[in-house]
């Protein structure tokens, strides 16, 4: 039980770091969890930890590379960029999300339907 | 196609993990700062904002592990937790660490022996080049050399449609053929006459000079010789100018052409247990087709061809080739088998049952590994219990115990190991086994291949009862002590009893199977030879080629020959024979004068060559009429002795002395003796008859037998010194005692025997440490109990009685299964047993009784360790 929920966590997470990166190019690890706080209006609230287990899982991939950089405050930080492998991937992963996503919306409106007639 | 990224990353990310753990504690460290910045942007306080930023970061440490597990490989690495914990489990307990690793490395070491020449024997191709395409074509119509005559050969060589060539060997060869003279010590070579094409159709090449030409396979071409490796090593220290010398062989200068490799071992295969020294030509013509039966033959099959369809070609072909050569070749009735099914196929029976035995072995092995280690674990169920209490899951003890297990047998496989390397040093050395390819076993790939399996199911056999009791501890009831050796402990106690009943059956069906083969190699020892092997020795002593050139001359040489032995100081007889017991054979057909008989059913005889002294010598009884004496001779009439065998076949019913047979124009019959064991010492002897040496020149060695009370060293030298009027070139060295010949005959039998008495030996200590172990564990269990039967007033007798009663209901348990098995399985022994029968009721009983003796000594110490308990102490302690 425990671990189907994470395991859906964790592809959403996938789709969630590899969309952030495609949109907003090289960020560092505590940049792409902070866009993803900010864009899902805190409603997606990660341990920001869990981001690295995320980015390593994708680097191991090869669906996105990281090299080493300097953040906005001078400190030594690993700037995640995604590749074309990558952007394969979330294109995939993001029409099958999209269908899913309709099904699942269709199948709750017509159990709604249902219950109201 | 990213999941093997993945891997490959995983596996590169596992051999930098300490980088890598240093750049992801940077990664994190500016994270911590930007949320640090940024939560002092909002305002926070310092301390507020570091606290903020932990909190939404998460646990940092097990962060650091998840993204290790996720990063690299995380089995591997609590592999090697498992195993830095092993190593301190076994060194906390080194005593007992030895005792297991020697039990595995005892029964791999034996599996690896086993194994090792199981695969010589039976499993790797016979040393030749696509040695599965070579046939023997036996003739069944010659018994028993399975010769064929040259005719035939060279007819067959001809028509056949199933083999690309066909090669033959001279089979009556003998043992010191060729005198060796020249430069250094003159000794007696044996050289093996083959065909042309021999070394060809075995695809073996000379490793210097080359193969014998056509030429020198002519009759009376170009003398030549090729050597065999050892003889190049040992005589001519390996130089390779030896090749296109001449030797005197002798009184002959023969060339040598080529030496063979290390590798083509002639003996090992085609006459395991004697020594071939050369190789000489044998030339296949109408000449060598006169001599008879002559030679093995061994072909070649065609690509396609199958051992069924050429027996079949050449099935018709005999027929066809006997029929066409009634009156001036022998019969032929070819039957083909292939070549390692005639090498090794004597043997293959002996080889497998040592291979059950091995692995009955073994499965003892892991059933008394498996008892100590429930034993261990048992001692340490507190500590199985923290580990649960912090944690541990219970895949995660079990992989623990399972890693314990195989690193146990793995330390045992390496010493097996090295017990097998050593073992098999020793096999090889055992020349004077008759067990063909027994110098070509040794440790290799294969035989390292199985002993890696062996330890991981042997790890993994004796350790999964054990790890399964895992499950069994029951944290709070251990941690707090309370257990009073109640329900758990009852279940260890049925487990293990039944692991011993095990080690028990099994102990037992090896003891039978031992017991069975030991007496039927007593049997074998105790087999009427026909002749008294004791005291006798032997020594070739053939005429050089002065003496006999005429038979006078030769006869000559052999009065004086005998003289001079006969007159030694501790000779009490002498004669001379030109074959051996048990070194070989020849049969010519017989028939007394004026009988008649078809041609299927016409009498043969072993033919023997003897001299006056011969039987008494050899200690062969004088049935009826007379010995030969020195005046049966050329000039003399023409006589034979006969054995009672071919006496009852040829004249029923009626006296042999003084009837004629047909053999050289008409022989007359003056002896009968008694029959002598030629071909094996389990074959009855058959039809025999003797021509004394004086009347024919039929014969290809002469051999002096002598009875001698002078031990072995001064024997041979007093011999030598005898005959040195005769001839100056005796070598010492080659008198042999006939004593050998006999062992040398049931060595293979030996062979089997004493592996097997070493496994049985074994397996016996085996169940009696099982049976201590079990019985001396109830026992400690039972402390409590048996205190307080003791301060009830049971007496020590009483109480040893019921634990060594105890024992032997274990024990009888195991001895009703195992001898079930047994009257099955020994059945499957008959082929090897040789006077008993598979249910031979001498050996069941002795099993039954060493097995009831030695369990009952394993279970009387434990028994009086209980009687000795102080019942103050026992309840007092918990």
């Amino acid at each position: 039980m425990k671990e189907t929920k994470s395991e859906i966590l964790q592809g959403t997470l996938d789709l969630m770091v590899l969309q952030t990166l495609e949109a907003m190019g090289p960020l560092h690890g505590y940049g792409i969890a902070r866009r993803i706080e900010q864009l899902s209006e805190h409603a997606v609230v990660v341990n920001q930890g869990t981001i690295y287990l995320c980015l390593i899982r994708l680097v191991q991939r090869k669906w996105i590379k990281a090299t080493w950089g300097t953040s906005e405050n001078n400190r030594k930080a690993k700037f995640y960029t995604i590749t074309k492998a990558g952007q394969k991937q979330l294109k995939a992963e993001a029409e099958d999300w999209q269908r899913v996503s309709g099904v699942i919306g269709r199948l709750l409106q017509l159990t709604a339907g249902g219950k109201t007639s | 196609m990213s999941y093997l990224h993945r891997l490959i990353a995983r596996i590169a990310a596992w051999f930098r993990r300490a980088e890598l753990d240093r750049d992801f504690d940077d990664e994190l460290k500016t994270h911590l700062s930007l949320l640090v910045e940024q939560n002092l942007r909002r305002g926070l306080s310092t301390e507020e904002a570091m606290r903020e930023a932990r909190l939404s970061m998460g646990n940092l440490v097990s962060l650091r592990e998840k993204h290790r597990d996720t990063r690299g490989l995380p089995l591997l690495d609590t592999l090697l937790q498992d195993l830095r914990y092993t190593f301190r489990f076994l060194r906390r307990d080194i005593g007992f660490a030895f005792f297991a690793i020697l039990i595995v490395g005892l029964g791999i070491g034996a599996s690896a022996i086993v194994f090792s020449v199981l695969n010589t024997l039976l499993l790797r191709p016979l040393p030749f080049k696509d040695a599965e395409r070579l046939v023997w074509i036996a003739n069944l119509k010659s018994i028993p050399e399975q010769t064929t005559q040259v005719g035939h050969i060279l007819d067959a060589r001809e028509a056949n449609q199933s083999f690309s060539e066909l090669a033959a060997y001279f089979a009556y060869y003998s043992t010191g053929d060729l005198k060796l003279t020249g430069a250094g010590e003159p000794e007696r070579l044996t050289a093996v006459p083959v065909s042309e094409n021999f070394f060809r159709v075995l695809g073996v090449e000379p490793q210097a000079g080359r193969v014998f030409s056509e030429d020198e396979c002519r009759i009376d071409g170009p003398p030549a010789v090729i050597l065999t490796d050892a003889l190049w090593k040992r005589r001519f220290a390996s130089s390779p100018e030896i090749v296109g010398q001449t030797l005197q062989l002798n009184g002959r200068p023969v060339r040598v052409v080529g030496v063979m490799p290390a590798s083509f071992d002639f003996s090992s295969s085609f006459t395991p247990g004697s020594r071939v020294d050369l190789f000489s030509p044998f030339p296949l013509t109408k000449e060598t087709n006169r001599m008879g039966n002559t030679s093995a033959v061994v072909g070649r099959l065609k690509p396609g061809v199958t051992l069924e369809s050429a027996q079949a070609e050449f099935h018709l072909l005999g027929q066809r080739l006997t029929t066409e050569h009634l009156s001036d070749r022998n019969e032929y009735q070819p039957a083909l088998s292939s070549l390692r099914a005639h090498v090794t196929g004597r043997v293959r029976p002996a080889v497998i049952v040592l291979a059950c035995a091995v692995a009955v072995v073994m499965l003892i092995v892991c059933a008394n590994l498996s008892n100590l280690l429930l034993a261990r674990n048992a001692t340490r169920q507190k500590e199985m219990a923290i580990r649960v209490a912090l944690g541990a899951g219970r895949p995660r003890l079990i992989r623990q115990l399972l890693t314990e297990s195989i690193v146990l047998s793995g330390a045992g496989a390496v010493a097996g190991v090295a017990i097998a390397v050593i073992g098999t040093r020793v096999l090889t050395e055992l020349d004077a086994f008759r067990i063909p390819l027994l110098s070509s076993v040794q440790v290799d790939f294969g035989v390292l291949t199985f002993t890696v399996v062996m330890a991981l199911v042997t790890g993994l056999a004796f350790g999964l009862v054990p790890a399964l009791q895992v499950p069994a501890i029951r944290v709070n009831e251990t941690l707090k002590d309370s257990n009073r050796g109640s329900v758990g402990g009852r279940k260890h106690n049925w487990i293990r009893s039944s692991l011993v009943v095990t080690e028990i059956a099994f102990a037992c069906l090896l003891l039978v199977g031992t017991g069975l083969l030991v007496r039927s190699f007593l049997r074998v020892l105790d087999v009427d030879l026909g002749f008294q092997p004791e005291r006798l020795a032997t020594l070739r002593i053939d005429p050089g080629g002065a003496e006999s050139s005429t038979e006078a001359k030769r006869n000559a040489y052999f009065d004086e020959a005998l003289r001079l032995v006969q007159n030694t100081p501790g000779i009490e007889a002498c004669g001379l024979t030109d074959v051996l017991p048990l070194e070989g054979d020849r049969s010519w057909g017989v028939a007394g004068v004026g009988q008649v008989y078809d041609r299927e059913n016409y009498p043969s005889a072993f033919v023997r060559i003897v001299s006056n002294g011969y039987f008494k010598t050899m200690g062969i009884p004088l049935l009826a009429g007379r010995d030969f004496t020195e005046h049966d001779r050329a000039s003399s009439e023409q006589v034979i002795i006969i054995n009672d065998t071919l006496a009852r076949r040829l004249w029923p019913g009626q006296n042999p002395i003084g009837q004629m047979v047909t053999q050289d124009g008409g022989r007359r019959v003056v002896g009968v003796v008694g029959g002598v064991r030629h071909v094996t010492v389990e074959q009855e002897s058959g039809s025999e008859m003797y021509l004394p040496i004086r009347q024919t020149d039929d014969f290809s060695a002469v051999e002096l037998v002598v009875r001698t009370s002078l031990p072995e060293e001064t024997a041979g030298t007093a011999i030598r010194e005898a005959l040195k009027p005769l001839d100056a070139n005796l070598g010492a060295t080659e008198f042999r005692r006939v004593q050998q010949l006999v062992d040398k005959a049931t060595s293979p039998r030996r062979f089997v025997v004493m592996m097997l008495a070493g496994f049985s030996s074994f397996a016996l200590v085996l169940a009696a440490l099982g049976i201590y172990a079990v019985i001396s564990y109830s026992v400690q269990q039972r402390t409590q109990e048996i205190g307080i039967r003791t301060a009830l007033g049971a007496s020590p007798g009483s109480l040893q009685a019921r634990i060594i009663l105890e024992t032997l209901r274990l024990a009888a348990i195991g001895l009703v299964i195992g001898l079930g098995g047994s009257l099955i399985l020994t059945r499957s022994l008959s082929s090897l047993l040789f006077g008993v029968e598979s249910y031979d009721p001498t050996s069941f009983i002795g099993t039954v009784v060493v097995l009831i003796a030695v369990a009952t000594v394993a279970g009387y110490f434990p028994a009086r360790r209980a009687s000795q308990i102080d019942p103050i102490t026992a309840l007092r302690s918990n």
